[in-house]
């Protein structure tokens, strides 16, 4: 999808989310905040996507850039009263930014093993921090009664989530055009080369060591502002942005939806927060059982995901119609 | 005396008590044609190693245009310059032909920083890429991927990579090794017309191609450097003969 | 504050201990195969519930419980390791991390419908309760006798591994799998023999560790950053360096529990980094 030989313009099927997105508004009203949970979890695969489907960094901790970009934003309207939403959005852009260029340039010197297990310790540092430090962020039972001003003064956060959802609509539309033309862009094309061989991007040149740290800091950025953006529409923030969880929901929603595809990135958190949404409130202990076997059989038969699955059935359409084609002649 | 392309001034590598590299002193200069041939276990792919960067000596210098490198990192030193091709292909596979070199163009124009404009649309990239495909007959597979080429056209997109990145110094390593023998006349056509102010050598088995390449020959045993010098001395040489003796000559 | 210190010292070794008997399988495993298990927590879990069960449902004693965690457990292993493990030897990093995550999230739902949201209950033998004198001091008995059977374990497996023809294959496939093939050393049993092994173990520390770490439905995901912590600073693939791993943090995890606990696992975190910076192979790293 990257390269020099790819195509940039936008095709008529990336229009879909958008309008799946307005249709939601105003078809499913009841639903508004689930889908802005959806969206913000969204913006958090494309970042996640950037550095594991691009670059090829396999992470445990994408939760701690999260995290603190949620609790800078947190901590700033409970305990210092800011509330204009753009200075805590940015607050929590340059928190994540920080952690991500100092994390990522102290650990992208290793590899495998000893770079999951600190990421692994990184996010599990922050977790630590937010639950003992309970003056700054009210430790176990998190902080409430974030406030955040009407958006450019005019929309406020409503009861039905209404402002949230577009809120999030948004943002997520700027951080989609970001990533999209990153992704296509000479940038893009360098990450898969990462991805690809990096023994041969040390042979042509390539800073591999630097370019690494920059995705990183991008991506860390990415997920402080998804974090960021889900206090300011739940108007609290807990523990639960913290640690291995978040991190591995995270990671399963992308692998269910397609690693490296830009669009799994959507079709994961979407279809994992919406069965979810449904299934872990009737069924509550199958929930994890459920998602453990759909992991496994991802894992086993279908790499790709469910964009992988389209993809394949889209193939095997067109072979068949062609050689329908053919042998009508 | 001009500077050389690329020297070495006492190169040794150990491995514990293995001396693999013994003082090793190597001259290329500027627009050379030079081989490098020894028996197996000679120390070649160790001293090559050495010169692009993946492996650092136990001591002595090695210098690319004059200047010192020998604490310079591998990507550095291609920036600087050195290039080189490997004996296992090592290219980015799933990746299509064009790719492949023009990934190397912006890396050396500086353009593979750039984020906003499409990489397709980086017109000065893929036109520079086209045409150094042109060279090498390449074109029609520009948009093939790497993996679903035959073996020989393999070994020639990792030239063309080395290429692209215009450097001064040029290291082949084993260009025609597993290449089907109908396939290994394209390599040494390529070889003969490659611009004549990169100094290339080449490390090769294949004494065919070595005799009708190079203009200079070094001969390398055990980590030393037997003899050097123009093909017809070598090819006279006693030395030389006994030291392959038992050795096939063809590859 | 020297009786403190004796204390945090005591308690802080039979933790280490345990944290070693649950975690040198995952070392050797990982060292022989290069295969990311994060699942490892869920065999010490399985033994831990194992005992439980025996002991509580089915009157077994408990030295004979504390068989059937190991047995059991390595026997699940097999049958794990035979049905989904080997068919992701060459599938990659992403691929395993993804796959044990699964694993660990089958078990835990399994262990919540199971047994609840609540630990599983210990009911130590008579003859191990209650305290011991030692020197004067007063330790409790089941930690005492903890570190002692850990000790011996932990010897006899050592000789093992130095001793036997099995210790001679596993510590050359650890070196070099490649040549270990080549010169005849059937690498697909020996990693289902040694995996079982380490598997077995695993219950077996998570079952006499139930005293220490709590067996209830989130252990796996709970302890897997500790596990992790001591096979990644101890070195892959060796024996002795997660040993020290283990017992460095036995020792600081409850000294800073007990004497800073506003701090709570911060400096272990903090070392953790630290460690692999300087030693990104661990303190004893073997694979290179």
């Amino acid at each position: 999808m990257s390269g020099y030989t790819s195509d940039p313009r936008i095709r008529w099927q990336e229009s879909l989310p958008w309008i799946i997105g307005i249709a939601a508004f105003f078809l499913l009203p009841e639903y508004l905040s689930l889908g802005a949970r959806v969206l913000i979890y969204i913006l958090f695969a494309l970042s996640l996507d950037l550095i594991l489907g691009y670059a090829g960094i396999i992470t445990l901790g994408h939760s701690a850039f999260f995290g603190l970009g949620a609790y800078t934003a947190g901590v700033l309207s409970a305990k210092y009263g800011l509330t204009d939403p753009f200075l805590q959005l940015l607050a929590a852009a340059a928190a994540a930014a920080l952690l991500g260029i100092t994390t990522g340039a102290v650990i992208l010197r290793t590899k495998a093993l000893t770079l999951l297990m600190l990421t692994l310790a990184i996010t599990s540092i922050v977790l630590e921090i937010a639950n003992k430090a309970t003056w700054l962020t009210g430790g176990a039972d998190g902080l409430s009664g974030v406030k955040v001003d009407p958006i450019l003064g005019l929309f406020k956060f409503d009861l039905f989530g209404k402002t949230a959802f577009i809120y999030c609509l948004i943002a997520l539309f700027i951080g989609w055009l970001v990533v999209r033309r990153m992704i296509y862009s000479p940038f893009g094309a360098m990450l898969t080369g990462l991805r690809e061989n990096t023994a041969r991007m040390h042979a042509i040149g390539a800073p591999v060591y630097w370019r690494l740290v920059l995705v990183y800091t991008i991506s860390a950025t990415m997920a402080g502002v998804a974090g960021a953006l889900l206090t300011q529409v739940n108007q609290f923030v807990g523990l639960n942005v913290l640690g291995l969880e978040p991190s591995g929901d995270l990671l399963v929603m992308l692998i269910l939806g397609g690693v490296g595809r830009l669009y799994g990135a959507f079709v994961g958190p979407v279809v994992y927060l919406i069965a979810q949404d449904y299934l872990a409130k009737q069924y509550p202990e199958y929930w994890y059982f459920g998602i453990g076997v759909l992991l496994i059989v991802v894992v086993l038969f279908a790499r790709g995901g469910i964009l992988g699955i389209i993809d394949k059935w889209l193939q095997a359409l067109s072979r068949q119609t062609s050689s329908a084609k053919a042998s009508a002649r | 005396m001009a500077a050389s392309a690329l020297e070495t001034d006492k190169l040794c590598k150990s491995f514990g008590a293995l001396t693999v590299a013994d003082r090793i002193d190597f001259r290329l200069e500027p627009g050379a044609r030079h081989a490098l041939i020894g028996p197996n276990g000679a120390g070649k792919t160790t001293f090559v190693n050495m010169l692009t960067g993946a492996i650092a000596p136990s001591s002595g210098r090695i210098l690319l245009g004059g200047e010192d490198i020998t604490k310079v990192n591998q990507a550095a030193r291609v920036r600087r310059g050195l290039g080189r091709t490997f004996q296992v292909t090592t290219l980015f596979r799933s990746l299509p032909v064009l790719d492949n070199v023009a990934l190397g163009i912006a890396e050396r124009d500086g353009v593979a920083r750039r984020m906003w404009k499409a990489a397709s649309k980086h017109s000065e990239i893929t036109d520079e890429a086209m045409q150094l495909l042109a060279t090498l007959a390449l074109t029609s597979d520009a948009r093939t991927p790497v993996k679903d080429l035959p073996y020989g056209r393999q070994r020639l997109v990792e030239i063309a990579i080395a290429l692209g990145l215009k450097p001064k110094v040029l290291l082949l390593d084993e260009p025609a090794a597993g290449v089907p023998s109908q396939d290994s006349g394209r390599i040494l056509e390529v070889l003969a017309g490659l611009p004549g102010d990169i100094a290339i050598l080449i490390i090769e088995h294949d004494m065919d191609l070595v005799f009708r390449f190079a203009q200079r020959i070094t001969v390398l045993v055990q980590g030393q450097v037997l003899v050097e010098g123009r093909p017809d001395e070598i090819a006279a040489d006693r030395r030389v003969r006994d030291v392959y003796l038992g050795e096939a000559t063809h590859a | 504050m020297l009786s403190s210190v004796v204390s945090v010292a005591f308690h802080g070794v039979a933790y280490g201990m345990i944290l070693y008997v649950i975690s040198v399988g995952l070392s050797v495993t990982m060292g022989l195969m290069g295969f990311i298990n994060l699942a490892h927590g869920v065999f010490a879990m399985a033994g831990g519930f194992i005992l439980s069960t025996a002991m509580a449902r089915l009157g077994v004693p408990f030295p004979l419980a504390l068989v059937a965690a190991f047995a059991i457990v390595a026997i699940l292993s097999i049958v794990l390791e035979r049905l989904l493990y080997s068919r992701l030897y060459a599938a990659g990093e992403l691929a395993q991390v993804l796959f044990s995550i699964g694993l660990i999230f089958i078990s835990m739902a399994l262990a919540r419908l199971v047994y609840g949201n609540l630990a599983a209950p210990v009911f130590l033998p008579d003859y191990l309760r209650g305290q011991v004198q030692v020197l004067g001091r007063d330790f409790p008995t089941y930690r005492a006798f903890l570190i002692i059977f850990s000790a011996l374990i932990i010897v006899s497996l050592w000789f093992g591994v130095e001793r036997t023809r099995w210790g001679a294959m596993v510590r050359a496939a650890v070196d070099n799998r490649g040549m270990a093939q080549s010169v005849g050393i059937n690498t697909r049993q020996l990693f289902m023999a040694t995996f079982a092994l380490g598997s077995g173990l695993a219950g077996l520390g998570g079952a006499l560790g139930a005293d220490i770490l709590p067996v209830q439905w989130s252990y796996p995901f709970e302890h897997l950053v500790y596990f992790l912590i001591v096979v990644a600073v101890g070195g892959l693939g060796s024996l002795r360096g997660p040993f020290v791993a283990a017992l460095l943090i036995g020792v600081a995890d409850t000294a800073c529990k007990y004497w800073i606990p506003e701090f709570g696992a911060f400096l272990i975190y903090a070392a953790t980094i630290g460690i692999l910076l300087w030693r990104p192979m661990g303190l004893f790293g073997v694979r290179a």
